[in-house]
């Protein structure tokens, strides 16, 4: 018995993480793939009757508008932060003698909950007292920027705040990469008089495909769980003109009472995120194996 | 010669140029935590004024005393103070079990490797990528069931959960580097499972440690949809009651308490990311490049 417990006591210690996993996550997981395919609306029910629900979703207009959303900050919040945070980082990567202290500010917001980012981006770009009033008593008289209350705009004021917010990191896991390439090919290069540019563009940038790849796959993670930012920022809307996957979801789970659209739309994040993420950590798992 | 010094003065214009631009950044980076401390400090006559970017004309710290004792979250008017030890008493033995638990599991798939244990890392690593969306509902159901909806027990539970993977994550990449020659030496010596992992592994682990507890401190404290999900009137986290204050539509809209209270809300992560923020560093790239 005890020599039983000896050999097993690995197991034993994570046995209850792999049961509390099993459960919590593919379980609940199991069980609202399951409501989906139900009718249910206040109280679950139980019997399936196929794909009513992911119908009911793909006519509802209001979902339609989130899935652009997302598309549209997707988009934008990856590109944008990508650039910026890679023109950063090389700039930063030129013997900058106050890098340090300049990391450390750009990199701040991402200590920040994204209540806190939605509320300070709210207040600069409130219509009225924020930035517009600013450039007002610059001189502009014209000058208007109300973004934040225009249906068709306010979707630009959440890749504004999440850019701000995440590409900072996006910097951080570049100028990591910048490091990390083999210094010897960049001073042969640098004898043979290849011009800084072109180190750069032809060297040090198409060895770092695995971290832009990184760099995607977290941003794209980010930008599809992204709830926290809307709800301070715009709180969806105006109207729903703002709503993303995350928020439809929440509203119709605790707001409109409506389960089975809450399930359906959470299990079609949960499929784009996976078609992202899996292919990733699929190959990651296997390089490590294969070392 | 004259081209050389020619040569050399545009080097000195092109890095005062680099300069320029990455304090440019640095500025667009504190723009809006300048502008919510001055908020913050001006009265609201001068708020509505004045100018955004502008200094204080009279410092005054009444919308400080305001949103830690006073500001309205609905229908309560006690100011953030109750929830600010909310989200304490909800982070640190949150923070306590998961990295404990993490510990554990990361030395049981690093260093006792058995037939399923990279399996179960597989499928531990997976939970942390999945949309929290898919399981708010069953958790919802199953806090229910434990009598533990809207309570803070319930919130610890839910974090401890869903950090396990991260926090499992973490171990299982540092501990991975130590060599298993170590365990089997021990082994030889008399030492058990708990007995090497106390007196050889925890005390080379203090690094991770401090990886790790800032990393599930800053996911914790941030935290906005389980809060708003499985909290009530009187258990609400921090994140969540900052945005029912900035949110309420009653009364006047007082900007420098929404900013004051946002401030209150971002501190102790920022301290954090003063204090110690190499090792939040780590713990981002960690979660993303695969330690």
């Amino acid at each position: 018995m005890f020599k039983w417990l000896e050999k097993n006591i690995p197991k034993i210690v994570i046995a209850p993480s792999f049961f509390a996993i099993l459960v919590f996550v593919y379980g609940f997981i199991a069980w609202t793939a399951w409501i989906s395919f139900t009718k249910s609306r206040l109280m679950p029910k139980y019997d399936i009757v196929g794909f009513i629900q992911y119908d009911r979703l793909f006519d509802s207009p209001r979902w339609e508008v989130a899935l652009n959303n997302l598309f549209i900050f997707g988009f934008l919040f990856i590109l944008i932060a990508m650039v910026l945070g890679l023109i950063i980082a090389i700039f930063l990567d030129q013997r900058i003698r106050i890098e340090g202290f300049l990391r450390t500010i750009y990199l701040y917001p991402m200590a920040l909950s994204l209540i806190v980012t939605g509320t300070a981006w709210k207040w600069i770009l409130n219509p009225g007292l924020g930035i517009e009033n600013v450039f007002k008593n610059w001189g502009f008289e014209n000058f208007t920027f109300d973004w934040l209350i225009n249906p068709d705009y306010a979707i630009y004021t959440v890749v504004i705040a999440g850019v701000w917010q995440a590409s900072g990191f996006v910097m951080a896991l570049f100028l990591a990469g910048l490091r990390s390439v083999d210094q010897e090919i960049i001073k042969a290069a640098k004898v043979d008089g290849v011009p800084t540019t072109k180190i750069y563009t032809a060297i040090i940038i198409p060895s770092m495909a695995p971290i832009f790849l990184s760099a995607f796959i977290v941003l794209a993670h980010l930008a599809i769980k992204s709830f926290d930012l809307v709800i301070a920022l715009t709180g969806g809307g105006p109207g729903y003109a703002t709503d993303l996957p995350a928020t439809y979801m929440y509203t119709m789970a605790f707001s409109r009472g409506d389960l089975g659209q809450a399930a359906s739309s959470a299990i079609i994040m949960m499929i784009v995120i996976f078609s992202v993420v899996v292919p990733y950590l699929y190959s990651e798992l296997r390089n490590k194996n294969d070392q | 010669m004259i081209n050389n010094s020619s040569s050399s003065y545009t080097n000195l214009m092109l890095r005062i140029l680099l300069y320029i631009i990455l304090f440019l950044f640095a500025f667009y980076y504190l723009l809006p935590l300048f502008v919510m401390i001055t908020t913050s400090l001006k009265s609201l006559e001068e708020i509505k004024t004045g100018s955004l970017v502008s200094l204080p004309r009279e410092i005054t710290f009444d919308a400080w005393s305001v949103a830690w004792s006073k500001a309205c979250t609905g229908i309560k008017c006690e100011g953030l103070k109750p929830y600010f030890w909310n989200s304490i008493f909800i982070a640190i033995p949150a923070v306590m079990i998961s990295t404990f638990i993490g510990a554990l599991n990361g030395y049981v798939i690093a260093q006792w490797r058995f037939k399923w244990s990279n399996i179960i890392f597989a499928l531990l690593l997976f939970g942390c990528f999945i949309p929290f969306q898919v399981i708010l509902l069953p958790m919802a159901r199953v806090l229910g069931i434990l009598n533990l909806a809207g309570s803070i027990p319930g919130l610890i539970l839910v974090h401890v959960v869903y950090g396990i993977g991260f926090t499992t994550l973490f171990f299982r990449n540092f501990y991975v580097s130590i060599p298993v020659e170590l365990i089997k030496a021990a082994k030889i010596d008399g030492a058990n499972f708990f007995r090497i992992f106390w007196s050889i592994f925890l005390p080379l682990s203090l690094p991770i440690i401090v990886v790790t507890v800032i990393w599930q401190f800053t996911q914790i404290w941030n935290d906005f949809l389980f809060g708003v999900s499985f909290s009530e009137a009187g258990t609400q986290p921090i994140t969540v009651a900052l945005n029912n204050i900035v949110n309420s539509t009653t009364g006047v809209k007082e900007y420098n308490v929404d900013m004051a209270s946002a401030i209150i809300a971002a501190l102790p992560t920022l301290l954090v990311y003063i204090i110690a923020g190499k090792y939040f560093i780590r713990g981002l790239t960690a979660g993303s490049v695969k330690g």
